[in-house]
């Protein structure tokens, strides 16, 4: 589903050049579940901005779903990024003056959809990740693990075949933290291609591949089996696997 | 999730699109109320005396036009023109006793033909009663005169065709004439002295009330024979004629008639312009109407350019606001916003605010219009015409547009990662 051929991302300080990444060659299939892990400053963030067509790499190829990335505008990668990617963020970046539920239905704006069904989809995605009763809050009326919860909602709200998360639980505690990994397990075995960037360990070690960035080069890549998450059953809600789009 | 919504057409995604634009913009003008008031401020008092501007000129205007509208629909003037270049030349076109003849003569279809003639010359224009003395136009007219202008004695009589047919020295006076020479409210029988002349007041006609301040009642009329004795022959008259047109459809034809007898009697080539004019007594309405828009236009137009300083308060406002909300952006086009979206968000928001500010200054230019009119004393009632609401309107959603581009094109073209890291 991704291949990234011999990707590298020069940063360009005036005179300055900085290579953030060097020569990376890396390919995810549907339904893995994969960590990006790496020392602080080692590229992860720019890796992940280029799996998100939020940035494009200087050099090499990326093709996603079998379209390469490289030769689209800026408007044909906003589409790609609207129907195909799911962002969730470190620092959650949900718009502060929309409630839950708006903060959730923005990204079916894009798509045109009305708003009567912007808000039945936004109300199954925020009933899937455990936050139904929440609809009507502001961010600043949530904890952070909810907060967090409504980015992912948002994430999966179109329902997309990548989901990208930055450091979900950089910002969260311990056990708010395990929850959300739950959650994401959760989404997971449900079928979504998920991509998390961390340094923790602990975290890295529920994922069943991990890919160690080192100075902008892979220096790690394997598959391992999953640490169960205890304790068990954080709110995750029994909702069905929605049908997804070929 | 059903797939036929996902394909709802283009039309249906702008229109959806539009509405998130829309709402979005208020609740964010409603966030930042006090900027957003601040932002406007120019828009309102630029829209506001507009308004203000336009309602009293109009209200100024309608009260004058309805003073002219007493001249009937059907009633048409013949006068002499003299272009501005002759008249400069000392050249003055007149038309002539004979021209009133003829016009009796060989026009059919017409009635109440009444001549009007300035009667100054020869006896100065001073009018004396008793120690009293008053200055004011002098008129010899027929007894067609009240007919056609619809101006009837209050005391007295009008001017009778015997007046007319006998010379006689008699005048009927305006209601300033008559106070200005302290005549009795009923001055019937009493002499006045003009230059050496000595006329019996035989009535007094009804107010026609000020214009521009000015009375219109200081005038007196006298019989059109008279009028042209007392004048003796020192110049040719010029005549004003009025005359009532039986069949209203037949109108313009009419018009036409006259126009070519005219030429005719004063024997004009044909490529040479006529040295008199034709005209439909509520054109002198219609061509008030028209100066009075011209003012109008020219001053909204002058105010209007105080919307323009209000255009780039709205500009400086989004631009802070583009900056401050680039994380915002970001999102938004991470979440799959394309250009386009972006671009109509802002210029929507700049749209809001300036119609916002346009409909509050078309409110506060109504009450400033209203107030000016009412503590001008005899001021006429403002009034503000349909066009010159729907235009302050429009052209603020123009301000509002025009200088919303550059903030909005500023937020459309930054990168998403860029807009998304922004601190
Ligand atoms: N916009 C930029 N301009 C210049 N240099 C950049 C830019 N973004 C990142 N870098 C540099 O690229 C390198 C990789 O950055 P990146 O954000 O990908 O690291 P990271 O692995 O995500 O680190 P962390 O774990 O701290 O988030 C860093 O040295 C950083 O200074
Ligand atoms: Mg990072």
């Amino acid at each position: 589903m991704i291949r990234l051929e011999s990707i590298g991302k020069v940063y360009t300080l005036g005179d300055n050049e900085f290579a953030a990444l060097t020569d990376v060659d890396l390919h995810i299939a549907r339904n893995e579940f994969v960590a990006l892990t790496g020392a602080s400053g080692s590229g992860k963030s720019t890796m992940m901005n280029i799996l998100g067509c939020l940035d494009s790499p200087t050099t090499g190829s990326y093709s996603l779903d079998g379209e390469a990335v490289a030769g689209l505008s800026e408007d044909q990668l906003a589409g790609v990024r609207n129907r195909k990617i799911g962002f969730i963020f470190q620092n959650f970046y949900l718009m502060p003056r929309f409630t839950a539920l708006d903060n959730v239905a923005q990204p079916l704006i894009y798509r045109g959809l009305s708003p009567s069904v912007r808000r039945e989809r936004a109300r199954e995605a925020l009933a899937r990740v455990g936050l139904a009763d929440r609809t009507h809050h502001k961010p600043n009326e949530l904890s952070g693990g909810q907060r967090q919860r409504v980015a992912i909602a948002r994430a999966l709200v179109g329902h997309p075949e990548l989901l990208l998360a930055d450091e979900p639980t950089g910002n969260l505690d311990s056990r708010t933290a395990r929850e959300i990994m739950a959650l994401l397990t959760h989404l997971h075995s449900e079928g979504v291609t998920l991509i998390i960037v961390t340094h923790d360990p602990g975290i890295a070690s529920h994922c069943h591949r991990v890919v160690r960035l080192h100075d902008g080069r892979i220096a790690e890549d394997f598959q391992q089996q999953p640490a169960p998450i205890e304790p068990p059953a954080a709110t995750v809600a029994a909702h069905s696997p929605a049908e997804r789009p070929a | 999730m059903s797939a036929s919504a996902d394909s709802a057409n283009r039309f249906q995604s702008s229109w959806y699109a539009m509405q998130e634009c829309l709402r979005s913009a208020l609740s964010s003008i409603r966030a930042h109320g006090l900027r957003s008031s601040l932002t406007m401020l120019g828009i309102v008092i630029g829209v506001a005396s507009v308004i203000c501007v336009i309602a009293l000129v109009q209200g100024l205007s309608q009260s004058i036009s309805n003073q002219l509208q007493g001249l009937g629909g059907s009633t048409l003037t013949l006068r002499s023109h003299t272009p501005l270049e002759d008249q400069l030349r000392g050249k003055r076109n007149r038309l002539k006793l004979k021209d009133l003849e003829e016009l009796r003569f060989r026009i059919d279809g017409i009635s109440n033909i009444t001549p009007l003639v300035f009667a100054g010359q020869g006896m100065g224009s001073q009018i004396r009663y008793g120690a009293n003395t008053a200055s004011g136009q002098m008129f010899g007219t027929t007894s067609n005169y009240q007919d056609v202008q619809k101006i009837f004695p209050k005391t007295g009589r009008f001017l009778t065709e015997s007046d007319d047919a006998s010379r006689r020295r008699v005048v009927v006076v305006g209601e300033q004439m008559r106070k200005d020479l302290k005549l009795p409210e009923d001055p019937a029988g009493e002499f006045v002295q003009i230059g050496n002349e000595w006329f019996k007041v035989v009535g007094v006609l009804e107010p026609r009330g000020e214009m521009f301040g000015m009375s219109q009642d200081n005038y007196l009329l006298m019989p059109f024979r008279t009028a042209l004795a007392v004048n003796g022959v020192v110049l040719e008259p010029d005549l004003w004629i009025t005359f009532s047109v039986n069949d209203l459809e037949a109108l313009e034809s009419t018009k036409l008639r006259v126009a070519m007898l005219m030429r005719q009697l004063h024997q004009i080539g044909p490529k040479q312009p006529d040295d008199f004019v034709v005209e439909a007594s509520d054109m002198i309405a219609k061509t008030f109407k028209q100066i009075s828009t011209t003012i109008t236009l020219v001053v909204a137009g002058i105010v209007g350019i105080s919307l323009l300083v209000g255009g780039v308060g709205i500009m400086n406002i989004m631009l802070v606001s583009v900056t401050e909300r680039t994380r915002e952006i970001g999102i938004a086009k991470a979440l799959g916003a394309r250009r386009q979206y972006v671009l109509m968000q802002f210029l929507i928001e700049a749209m809001v605010l300036a119609i916002i500010g346009g409909l509050i200054g078309i409110a506060i230019g109504f009450g400033l219009g209203y107030g000016i009119a009412q503590s001008i004393p005899d001021f006429p009632p403002p009034s503000v015409p349909w066009w010159a609401v729907t235009g302050a309107c429009a052209f603020s959603g123009l301000i509002g547009v025009i200088f919303g581009i550059l903030p909005a094109s500023k937020a459309a073209n930054l990168a998403p990662i860029d807009a998304l890291r922004y601190e």
